[in-house]
């Protein structure tokens, strides 16, 4: 009030009495600017450097392109089955009460804890014809371990706590009342749950779907052992990633790896834009 | 007299909870589904590790276990997880006293900022160390001819596990300290301390088991990463082998019992990290940002 300086209509912080700010913030950037950015704009540089001509023949290669599409359509299924499972099983952890309900509860996140490589051979061996489960699929005429099937095997294993651990917070917290009024008005179980719970839990859901899709998409290690690693049929985008940089193709590489990067931001800010949406509509 | 009453409510009681929950057979089919889904997808797989680990019997996996290379691999793996953590670590603090404790412009791009590396593949997360250290790539030339070597060896390994678990310790500690705000070391500031002395006596204490909890999730990661440090690694047996990339190695070879031998490890470390995080979030959860869903 006494002494408002001329610049006050901006300033780049707000005063405080917490010292302290110059140091950690110089310090968090430089070391985020060092092992992130730099490298990352790395990326972005050697890809631009390709010109326009390279790189779209680089991207539109047939193998690419259908390495993109696997991954990106497993990825897809693998979190629409999660967006299923998922949400039953929070609501089952959530509302019912059963003996060892703490320890399935802890179970969820043994994706997150279980090395990728682990799961990978794990979940090959369950499923190859000679395994557990795959002895069980294979009279059905189901083939999973070599197959593009395997492939949604492993990211459904990998994306199912990002589903749970999305929804179950704001299930837990839906308001009880809610249901009961819908009920005493008359709407049928069915009812309420489509119509009063579901779209409550809509934007928890759209979350967890883009974080399972998202971590799907890149996923290599627990994929490379089931999927049989054929070109054209069960060759994921990180994998030819790997593949063009053994042979010393780092055109190739960086072409494929700006347009997963690409895709995947492109993919995010669309489902941030449909989260606004359906927020600002179910509140 | 008082029994009709209750008995007249008890109906009305039931009808109501009834009107918010699924009925019986209902609710004792989506159990088993869930639980019968959960085994398959999460049980199982557990369950195979140790079964194929041991499927020789004890002797073989202790042998296994025994083996050079492999022994050379958890001696890798360790010492990566002990230089990236701390990294890491000192970063999350640093990151979440400086958006957590100050308003200023950018904050919010900041942090997004942060949680970069968990949208980008593990894969290119190696690439990118490839295209900046390798033969052909921007410093490759310069770091040939100081005699430097970061791909293909330790360095290169430890920068791509840092690049990987990057966000964990930070995007625990921010909601959390953001949540406890600035009085306690307001307090303490105006008591006297030094802000070194608010930092470790009082922000410390109130940050401790969110602390743990990102280092407990970083550490699962940083010593389980296999994409990211595969690209880097160059697979040499003994010298820059991990114990991820030693259990791919053992798996291809068909050495099913030292792969999974290998694997039977770092599943027992994924049940620890689980179990510590689990009585920490039953222990401490008001103490935690994870607990309340960010």
């Amino acid at each position: 009030m006494t002494t408002a300086p001329a610049h006050a209509g901006w300033r780049f912080r707000q005063p405080s009495v917490i010292p302290g700010f110059g140091l950690t913030l110089g310090f968090s950037l430089a070391y985020l600017t060092l092992i992130i950015l730099i490298p990352l704009s790395g990326l972005i540089w050697r890809s631009a450097a390709l010109g326009w001509t390279d790189f779209w023949a680089l991207a539109t290669d047939r193998r690419t392109l259908t390495a993109l599409k696997i991954s990106f359509g497993t990825a897809f299924i693998a979190a629409a089955v999660n967006v299923v499972f998922g949400t039953l099983v929070a609501w089952v952890l959530v509302r019912y009460r059963f003996p060892g309900r703490r320890i399935v509860d802890a179970m969820v996140d043994l994706p997150f804890a279980l090395p990728t490589a682990v799961a990978g051979i794990a979940l090959t061996t369950l499923y190859a014809p000679t395994g557990w489960l795959g002895k069980l699929l294979m009279p059905l005429g189901i083939k999973v371990a070599y197959t593009p099937l395997g492939i949604v095997v492993a990211l459904v294993f990998i994306g199912l706590p990002f589903v749970v651990r999305t929804v179950q917070p704001i299930m837990e917290e839906l308001d009880k009342e809610v249901e009961e009024a819908a009920a005493t008005l008359g709407a049928s179980r069915f009812q309420i749950i489509t119509r009063v719970l579901l779209p409550g839990l809509a934007p928890a859901i759209v979350t967890g779907f883009s974080l399972a899709f998202a971590r799907g998409v890149g996923e290599y290690g627990s994929v490379i052992f089931i999927a049989g690693n054929l070109p054209y049929k069960s060759e994921i985008a990180p994998l030819l990633i790997v593949i063009r940089l053994e042979e010393y193709n780092y055109p190739a590489a960086t072409a494929i790896a700006a347009i997963m990067l690409g895709l995947s931001f492109a993919m995010l800010l669309v489902i941030n834009l449909v989260q606004t949406w359906s927020r600002k509509r179910y509140g | 007299m008082a029994d009709p009453e209750i008995k007249s409510y008890e109906p009305l009681h039931e009808s109501r909870s009834a009107a918010v929950t699924e009925s019986r057979p209902v609710r004792i089919t989506l159990t088993i589904v869930t639980l019968v889904f959960l085994g398959v997808f999460l049980l199982l797989p557990l369950i195979i590790v140790f079964k194929e680990a041991f499927a020789k019997g004890v002797g073989a996996y202790f042998q296994s276990l025994g083996d050079a290379d492999t022994s050379s691999a958890i001696r890798l793996t360790l010492l990566v997880a002990a230089i990236s953590v701390p990294l890491n670590l000192v970063f999350g603090l640093s990151a979440a006293w400086a958006i957590a404790k100050f308003e200023f412009k950018g904050k919010a791009f900041l942090t997004t900022l942060i949680d970069l590396p968990f949208s980008v593949s593990p894969v290119i997360s190696g690439l990118v160390y490839v295209l900046l250290f390798g033969a052909q790539g921007l410093l490759g030339a310069w770091l040939k001819a100081h005699g430097i070597q970061i791909l293909f060896a330790v360095p290169g390994i430890v920068l791509a596990t840092v690049f990987v678990t990057f966000p964990f310790v930070a995007r625990e500690l921010i909601p959390l300290m953001q949540e406890q705000g600035n009085g306690d070391e307001e307090a303490a500031l105006s008591l006297g301390a030094s802000g070194w002395q608010a930092f470790w006596h009082v922000t410390l204490p109130n940050i401790k088991w969110g602390l743990l909890y990102g280092v407990l999730l970083c550490n699962a990661r940083a010593m389980g990463e296999f994409g990211a440090v595969s690209v880097v690694s160059g697979h040499i047996r003994g010298l820059t082998n991990t114990m991820p990339l030693h259990v791919e190695i053992l798996y291809n070879e068909y050495n099913a019992v030292g792969a999974f031998a290998v694997a039977s490890l770092l599943a027992g470390l994924a049940l620890v990290t689980l179990v510590l995080k689990t009585l920490l979030e039953m222990r401490y959860g008001a103490e935690l940002a994870a607990t309340r869903g960010h």
